[in-house]
């Protein structure tokens, strides 16, 4: 019995150093985002980043980490698919993203049915973590979310750019854009602001000329475009092309190169919320813009900087947790409070969602630059 | 009188959609009226057009003429291609048969562009050869203005109908396309070549969808390999509501068609906008199947 027992103990003692020094133990982690179509370039930071992150944590971490990325082409069924694939052919232990709030929300169901953690840097839909009354208890995101962008918008335009009447142009199928613009229309009408035109287009639309021609008429002082890139930097064009010279303001949708790109001239003097600007004087910010300029040659966009920190608070957690696996990973997750990350301090209220402030940025032709702040 | 100058600009700006709606339709009109056969894959040979424009213009820079005379040629040629390589084998096979090949076609130009090898899935930004200018006109109160792209898009439309009515009614090979449409076999007896006329029509028809594409991406500057999907089938509908078949019915369908669009957006809501042109497509098929000017018969 006691040479049993020595036998017992001598094994233990070898698995488990054996574990820690000869090998670390390998970790899977899903990243869900889109890498193709009409939102590539939020695709591109995010996957930057989040390599970064992962880099940096496996210098000092528990685990290894195997990456495994998927490209959800910006469509919902793609996100869905890659996110049942993650889950139950690779069986990652987490999962950061989506990166746009159509996909993550039907990705969020999935992956609390599973009952795998998952955390997303973008995804501003209060829907995310918050449908049907209940709480998704194993999503998180490291931003803020749209009714917050939409108060902070509606502010700005009355206090900052003085702005009386609006006019709204949202599209009907995308629950970002809309969240975005009702939330803006209910600050905008509290604070005596008149909405001129609230006008909704579908997601393949190009010809926008007849809502414009519309929007032309009532001659408002602002024009709200809560969307992506792509489709703001085209109604931009057509707004200036029908010769309409009122302030154009936006969401964080707007975040991309390629906003200049395709907007041109158009979009010069826009003004947009955001999660965090390039200038921002702080050290964990400026070591991570540093590293990213110096690999990829660009200054971080917001979708880099927040799945950045997505990774960050999931990595650190990963950690902390007892073992590396759903449950556990969780209960270290939602407590997170005072993370020091690239876009501030983050911690989670109680549906996961991070609490911080805005910024407000102002387009120009040579970037983007920074305005003020607006704390929650 | 704003009210009027209102309705007139919108009007304006749906005969703009409506011209290219106008150009694809002729190509669906024409191949219908010869092999009777719905060419599902129109809509994506507009799309080539607009990529290969792309390509002429932001690698190559050529002049605006160039751009349009090199893309209708790969347009025709892919036009061409296209019908040797997937319905000449099937002309005498069931009608369904052709149709569900088509589908085919279409899916398989989609995907295969949408490659990262190939044009890759992504949006992009259609450079303009020359930047938007606004000419304003008064007329007697009525306030309007043109941009001198929908001038271009209108001059080309009409210029191309002119051009598409003296082939068909003033050249010999145009007497044989109708004789095609009218009977194949008969006009294979009095010694038409069938293959050859079958063949210029599809060029013809993919040359102007090609055209199309150029213009519609000038007019809205950003081009995505799916972009062909709802203009080809809005088209569709123009060329049935004009008469599917005839040359002027799928011009007037399309005008129609683009007008209405933006009517709908105008003065009840975008999104009632598709819902109205296939409650148009329906009303078409179960009160006047042969559509506007149907029952006539100058067939191509």
């Amino acid at each position: 019995m006691k040479t049993m027992l020595c036998i017992l103990t001598v094994l233990c003692l070898l698995i488990c150093t054996g574990g820690n020094t000869l090998a670390k133990e390998t970790v899977k982690i899903g990243l869900i985002t889109p890498l193709t179509g009409d939102v590539k370039t939020y695709g591109e930071s995010v996957k930057n980043a989040f390599n970064i992150a992962v880099e940096e944590y496996e210098k000092r971490g528990r685990y290894r980490i195997q990456v495994i990325i998927a490209d959800d082409r910006n469509d919902a069924t793609e996100g869905a698919n890659a996110a049942l694939k993650l889950i139950t052919q690779d069986r990652v232990s987490a999962i950061v993203g989506p990166v746009t709030s159509k996909v993550a929300i039907p990705v969020s169901d999935i992956a609390n049915q599973h009952k795998v953690p998952m955390i997303t840097g973008t995804a501003t839909s209060p829907k995310v973590t918050y449908s049907d009354k209940k709480r998704k208890p194993y999503v998180f995101r490291a931003c803020f979310i749209d009714p917050f962008q939409g108060i902070v918008a509606a502010n700005f335009a009355l206090k900052d750019l003085k702005a009386k009447t609006a006019a709204i142009l949202y599209d009907v199928s995308n629950d970002y854009s809309k969240g975005l613009a009702e939330n803006f229309r209910t600050t905008f009408t509290n604070g005596r602001g008149t909405i001129a035109a609230f006008e909704s287009y579908q997601k393949d639309d190009v010809d926008f000329s007849a809502l414009i021609t519309k929007v032309a008429l009532k001659k408002p002082d602002l024009i709200f475009l809560p969307d992506y890139y792509n489709k703001v930097a085209l109604i931009a064009r057509q707004v200036r092309e029908k010769g309409i010279k009122s302030a154009i303001l936006g969401g964080d949708g707007w975040d991309s190169s390629d906003l200049l790109k395709i907007g041109g001239n158009a979009i010069v003097g826009g003004y947009f919320v955001n999660h965090y600007s390039a200038d921002r004087k702080d050290p964990v910010a400026a070591s991570f813009i540093r590293t990213y300029k110096a690999r990829y040659g660009v200054v971080p966009d917001t979708f880099a900087a927040l799945a950045y920190d997505a990774a960050g608070i999931l990595l650190k957690a990963l950690d902390a947790a007892k073992r590396p696996q759903s449950d556990d990973i969780m209960k270290v997750l939602a407590p997170t409070k005072g993370y020091r990350g690239a876009t501030g301090l983050i911690g989670f209220s109680r549906n996961g969602d991070a609490v911080k402030s805005a910024v407000i940025l102002k387009v120009e032709k040579s970037g983007f630059k920074y305005v003020t702040t607006v704390n929650p | 009188m704003e009210q009027a100058s209102y309705i007139l600009s919108q009007v304006i700006n749906g005969l703009q959609l409506g011209a290219v709606y106008a150009l694809i339709a002729l190509g669906y009109t024409m191949v219908y009226g010869i092999l009777r056969l719905i060419n599902f894959a129109h809509g994506d040979i507009f799309m080539l057009g607009a990529f290969i424009a792309y390509f002429l213009l932001s690698r190559f820079g050529m002049p605006i003429y160039l751009v349009f005379l090199a893309t209708m040629a790969v347009t025709a040629l892919a036009g061409y291609l296209m019908e040797k390589i997937a319905y000449k084998p099937l002309r005498n096979a069931p009608k369904i048969s052709l149709l569900i090949t088509a589908v085919g076609v279409s899916l398989f130009l989609e995907y295969f562009c949408s490659l990262k090898a190939v044009f890759t899935p992504d949006y992009i930004a259609f450079p303009r050869p020359f930047e938007v200018e606004t000419y304003n006109f008064s007329l007697g109160g009525l306030e309007f203005s043109f941009t001198n792209i929908q001038v271009l898009i209108f001059a080309i439309t009409f210029s191309a109908l002119v051009l598409l009515y003296l082939l068909i009614y003033r050249t010999k090979q145009g007497k044989a396309m109708r004789a095609v449409s009218y009977d194949r076999e008969t006009a294979a007896l009095m010694g038409i070549n069938i293959d050859n006329t079958v063949s210029l029509t599809f060029m013809v028809g993919a040359a102007l969808a090609g055209m199309g594409g150029i213009l519609y991406a000038m007019a809205y500057p950003q081009i995505n390999v799916f972009m062909g999907i709802m203009p080809g089938i809005k088209s569709f509908i123009a060329a049935v509501l004009g008469g599917i078949g005839i040359i002027h019915g799928a011009v007037i369908g399309g005008l129609i068609v683009g007008t209405s669009e933006v009517i709908v957006s105008a003065f009840l809501s975008s999104t009632y906008r598709d819902g109205v042109i296939f409650i148009i497509l329906l009303i078409v098929l179960l009160v006047k199947p042969s559509g506007i000017f149907g029952k006539r018969i100058d067939k191509v």
